[in-house]
């Protein structure tokens, strides 16, 4: 998935897919997010606008869920589950290790933009414990050992 | 899709549905909600469809959702006519051609079913329906029946009727199963004051944590002053390690519309919400779908079933909050702000979204209501514990074999589930503690095995019957880790507003990091007590209420472990990495020369077939030996 540039276009096409209601933001914001991947400074600019609301309301709904983020993601999102079967299951050493092989800590993207590496509290599928979702790839029953091979992979 | 009016546009449904169910050719059902997928069903599922159209065979694929055991996921299900429905465990799409030989041929010698079923309960309309008829076929000996199961055999599904069984795109399936016939009972012969009763009667209690009466939430929101007023389905399952209401919404969708719609009716309501959690796309798409059919089915919309009542629901998607699972912080997210709680004492039922009456009910909840009103108040109150009444879904994970969605009758005791349902604890381990309720629940301890799983006996165990997360623990798990693990969560989702819990639960993760790290003193312990009251007592809403839970319930059963930690420095499980150190047994070691590969940093060193040593100042801990080590030589202590 690649980072969507942003346009003037774009954001004023999201924005006139929902009604000019206050209750419209978190929806509009969600598909922001999903069409940019993080949140511009140009496009809360412009929904605050639209919803005629000062742009700290929306900052603070920008801020306060875990889904937006305001800083762009790398080409893909590795999310390491901090569910507590996979807590219990040893996925704190797979975070580790993903930190020392892409050099990176967590919540940080690659300086090459490739990865962004976030934990994310549970994936709901705690019989694969522990797990790690690159993308939309589920990659289950995970050890150190297989990582190198599985970024290798996304690397190409 | 036409119009649903009468009793008999719902027995045409009806009819159509048995036909899709089980029909008169060979059909497979892969089961495909969120853990099949993660499981590898797609692939599985391409690999029939290319399959079944190579052969041109005439065959049935049909997706369903999930039956519960995750663990023999993917999960392929065979529905000859006039044989018994087999299950086919953990299918890789290797083993795709050699089924379909066996379809096409009747026989079952290549890949063995891991279990079958004669016959499919339709508990709502209290009917069993064979899928043969006459005696059972030779060719099963040696097969389990789903009821020796040992997974399935204590369980008792009610609100997770229809999961991995129909079709959750297809309403008329739902309707074979006797769906919309209790909103049709209801709407067409019951007063919303019968219906209150009823829901009085059986007793159902809040599936969401709290436990609060149904009933008696929805008597308050019908008595409310106002003309407008909301049914809303909390979705939002936030608690890590709890998945049953994603496996409904995604295997079921119809069972919580209807009984949004019968509850909607009875409160006078005509408006609804789904707050659906947004790391659940599937269930979104699903619920969409399923309304989409009701409304083209007139079921929600003008006027449903000539009742002159109108209603109709829209989803809303979180945006990644835990605390949205508050059913005040969801409703201020559904209205588009910020997710932050507000006092209790002013009552939702009375002045909730958009400050109108609102009976916010947990998806679980929801689904059980048409059962109810099927089967009656007081069939729903003899299932279960006197004063927990029903069944409850509960996700059975962690360090136990069984993993998956379980539902069993409440009052069965914790021993049942962990060691008939789930098989007990991998690796001849011992089994030490069972974490429910939540991150705000509690620690129950081995000793209290035979608790039985009631509302009020959990709460007196010092933790609570929450969303339903399970998560078994054995004596390699740390409880202060555990809880550690469990007030950094918390600390992290706490929204700011309360101080006591904004500050004090950051305080408590500062003391209980330092005594993980090695830097506990004496009296952290009590300190920990004192401010986990404060805490309770200070905040407006019941994460902070309860935050402080998980730190209460493992000091009150594992003290010695926290002593461990502080005085001695020591942590007997072997998970605080401070306070252990790795060493490689001198006796196991064969100088296989693993462990210096995967070292990252050089610490474990040793020539080939010489024993191997780790050095103490380079080793960070990572746990790649211990991973790599096939003679299970190495000792963390």
């Amino acid at each position: 998935m690649n980072t969507q540039k942003i346009t003037k276009n774009k954001i004023k096409g999201i924005i006139g897919r929902h009604e000019a209601e206050k209750t419209s933001l978190i929806a509009i914001l969600q598909d922001m997010q999903n069409e940019f991947r993080y949140l511009p400074k140009e496009a809360l600019v412009a929904v605050g606008k639209h919803l005629d609301m000062p742009l700290a309301r929306v900052y603070e709904v920008a801020t306060f869920y875990n889904a937006f983020s305001l800083k762009p993601r790398g080409r893909y999102l590795v999310e390491v589950c901090a569910g507590t079967a996979c807590h219990v299951k040893g996925g704190f050493n797979l975070l580790a290790k993903l930190e020392r092989e892409l050099k990176i800590e967590c919540g940080q993207t690659t300086k090459d933009g490739t990865f962004t590496l976030e934990q994310v509290r549970c994936l709901g599928c705690c019989s694969l414990a522990p797990v790690v979702r690159i993308d939309n790839d589920i990659h289950a029953y995970l050890t150190q050992d297989k990582i190198p091979r599985i970024l290798k992979k996304y690397r190409k | 899709m036409s119009k649903i009016v009468k009793m008999e546009d719902l027995n045409k449904a009806k009819k159509r549905g048995l036909d899709a169910l089980m029909p008169r050719k060979t059909k497979i059902m892969v089961g495909m909600a969120t853990s099949g997928i993660a499981s590898g069903a797609g692939e599985v599922y391409r690999a029939l469809d290319s399959e079944i159209k190579k052969r041109k065979a005439d065959i049935i694929l049909k997706k369903t959702g999930s039956m519960g055991m995750d663990c023999i996921e993917p999960l392929v299900d065979v529905i000859t006519p006039n044989m018994p429905r087999m299950a086919y465990g953990r299918v890789t799409a290797k083993q795709v051609p050699a089924i379909i030989d066996q379809i096409l041929n009747g026989s079952i010698d290549k890949e063995k079913p891991t279990y079958y079923m004669g016959e499919e309960d339709f508990i709502v309309t209290g009917e069993k329906i064979k899928y043969y008829k006459g005696k059972k076929p030779a060719s099963l000996k040696g097969i389990n029946a789903i009821g020796d199961v040992p997974f399935y055999k204590k369980q008792v599904k009610l609100a997770t009727r229809n999961c991995g069984l129909i079709d959750p795109e297809n309403i008329d399936e739902y309707i074979a199963k006797g769906g919309y016939f209790s909103l049709y009972k209801a709407l067409t012969t019951m007063t919303p004051d019968e219906i209150i009763e009823d829901v009085v009667k059986s007793g159902l209690r809040g599936r969401g944590g709290g436990g609060f009466p149904a009933g008696t939430k929805w008597r308050s929101c019908r008595d409310a002053e106002g003309d407008i007023k909301y049914v809303i389905c909390n979705g939002d399952e936030g608690d890590p390690g709890a998945y049953m209401d994603r496996s409904l919404m995604e295997g079921d969708p119809h069972s919580v519309i209807e009984g949004m719609i019968i509850g909607a009716y009875a409160i006078g309501a005509h408006e609804g919400y789904i707050y659906v959690r947004n790391e659940y796309p599937l269930a979104v798409a699903n619920l969409t779908k399923a309304i989409e059919q009701a409304r083209a089915c007139g079921l929600l919309g003008k006027n449903i079933l000539k009742s002159g009542f109108d209603f109709d629901i829209r989803i809303s998607q979180g945006a990644g909050a835990f605390v949205c699972g508050e059913s005040t912080a969801l409703m201020a997210s559904l209205e588009g702000k910020a997710g932050e709680p507000r006092a209790k004492y002013v009552h939702t039922v009375e002045h909730g979204l958009w400050n109108r009456p609102s009976n916010l009910n947990n998806v679980e909840t929801w689904a059980n209501v048409p059962l109810i009103i099927a089967r009656g108040g007081n069939w729903f109150s003899a299932i279960g514990d006197k004063a927990s009444t029903g069944t409850k879904v509960f996700s059975l994970v962690g360090k136990v074999n069984n993993i998956g969605l379980v539902e069993v009758p409440m009052g069965i005791p914790l021993r049942d589930i962990i060691y008939d349902i789930g098989g007990g604890i991998p690796d001849g381990k011992e089994f030490k503690a069972i974490q429910t309720g939540g991150p705000s629940g509690g620690c129950i301890p081995a000793k209290l095995v035979e608790l039985p799983v009631t509302f009020d006996d959990l709460k007196k165990a010092g933790s609570m019957m929450g969303s339903g997360g399970m998560i078994v623990m054995d004596e390699k798990t740390c409880m202060v880790d555990i809880a550690r693990y469990f007030i950094e969560f918390l600390e992290s989702e706490s929204c700011g507003k309360c101080v006591p819990c904004r500050e004090g639960v950051h305080r408590m993760k500062q003391i209980l990091e330092d005594i993980c790290e090695g830097r506990g003193q004496e009296g952290d312990i009590e300190l920990l007590e004192d401010m986990a009251g404060a805490i309770i007592d200070g905040s407006l809403c019941a994460l902070g209420g309860s935050a402080p839970n998980p730190v209460l319930s493992t000091i009150k059963y594992f003290r010695e472990e926290y002593e461990a930690h502080i005085r001695d420095k020591k942590c007997p499980a072997a998970v605080c990495k401070a306070l252990i150190e790795y060493r490689i047994d001198p006796d196991k070691c064969t100088g296989c020369g693993l462990c210096p590969r995967v070292c990252p940093t050089g610490a474990a060193k040793g020539k080939i077939k010489k024993i191997h040593t780790i050095d103490q100042k380079k080793c960070i801990k990572c746990g790649a030996c211990v991973e790599s080590c096939k003679y299970d030589a190495i000792i963390v202590e």
